[in-house]
């Protein structure tokens, strides 16, 4: 179960991480997407999930991930991702309930560039029981 | 790219040529790598089964990714998607030595502030497997 005096709490991510062009060109490929000189909306998961993964299952927090199914996904992106950027991330934890022995847990993730917010990602993810 | 036939009328209402996605075990692999996320329900028959599920399935991201590429090819680039969301409702199912579709169309629901608001709607094999797909988007013309 998570820990309950997690929620609301903001924690910061490992250190700083820039992107590099071929994991921009990776990603694309895989959508065949030939503008490479631009990330794809959803890349900034490339950086978010390893770094939310790693938080949520510290054991101050106690997220079970081997149990976790993805429900839902939204971005806002104030500016778009492009090799050689270096970002700063957080993950706070927005909300929980349990819902018929179910974990459902909001998680929202912040790329920072600099002092500028240049993406924000919210994940739902339910801890199946 | 999606070849959208200069469909040009952006007005509420308006809907979007349908475009078909192919996904295989393959794309499964490089998404997994290209993404980091090498959970084994991605990639092992055994283990999916193991856990439930009747086969293989998609990441959900990926399905995303496509619909995003989708998006971008009407938007006129990824650097005009500013708000993009989506529920997984349903897997897709990738099988051995098999493509499945995924099959997406949208329509434009509503213009705010210069920007214009998609309803996707994304099928595979005839099953709705995103739920409350949006995109605001800026077109470039």
């Amino acid at each position: 179960m998570l820990n309950p005096d997690s929620v609301g709490r903001t924690f910061p991510g490992s250190d700083a991480i820039t992107v590099s062009q071929n994991e921009i060109d990776a990603f694309c490929t895989v959508l065949g997407e030939t503008d490479t000189s631009i990330a794809p909306p959803t890349f900034s998961i490339r950086i978010t999930l390893e770094q939310s993964q790693a938080i949520l299952s510290n054991p101050d927090v106690g997220l079970d991930w081997t149990r976790v199914v993805h429900g839902d996904q939204r971005f806002q992106i104030f500016s778009p991702i492009k090799a050689g950027d270096t970002f700063g991330c957080s993950s706070t934890i927005e909300s929980y309930k349990v819902a018929a022995g179910n974990e459902i847990v909001t998680v929202r993730s912040d790329l920072h560039k600099g002092s500028e917010l240049a993406v924000s990602s919210w994940s739902t993810l339910v801890v199946r029981a | 790219m999606v070849d959208f036939g200069g469909a040009r009328m952006i007005e509420v209402g308006t809907a979007l040529p349908e475009k078909v996605f192919y996904l295989d075990r393959a794309l499964l692999k490089a998404y997994a790598d290209a993404s980091g996320d090498q959970n084994p329900i991605h990639q092992n028959e055994k283990f999916a089964v193991s856990v439930g599920l009747p086969n293989v399935i998609a990441h959900g991201m990926l399905t995303m990714a496509l619909v995003g590429k989708y998006v971008t090819d009407w938007s006129g680039g990824a650097e005009h998607v500013h708000e993009y969301s989506a529920r997984f409702i349903k897997p897709v199912i990738v099988p051995a030595d098999e493509k499945v579709d995924l099959t997406v169309s949208a329509v434009i629901s509503a213009l705010e502030d210069g920007k214009v608001k998609l309803d996707i709607t994304a099928t595979s094999a005839g099953v709705k497997v995103l739920g409350m797909a949006k995109a605001l988007v800026s077109k470039n013309d």
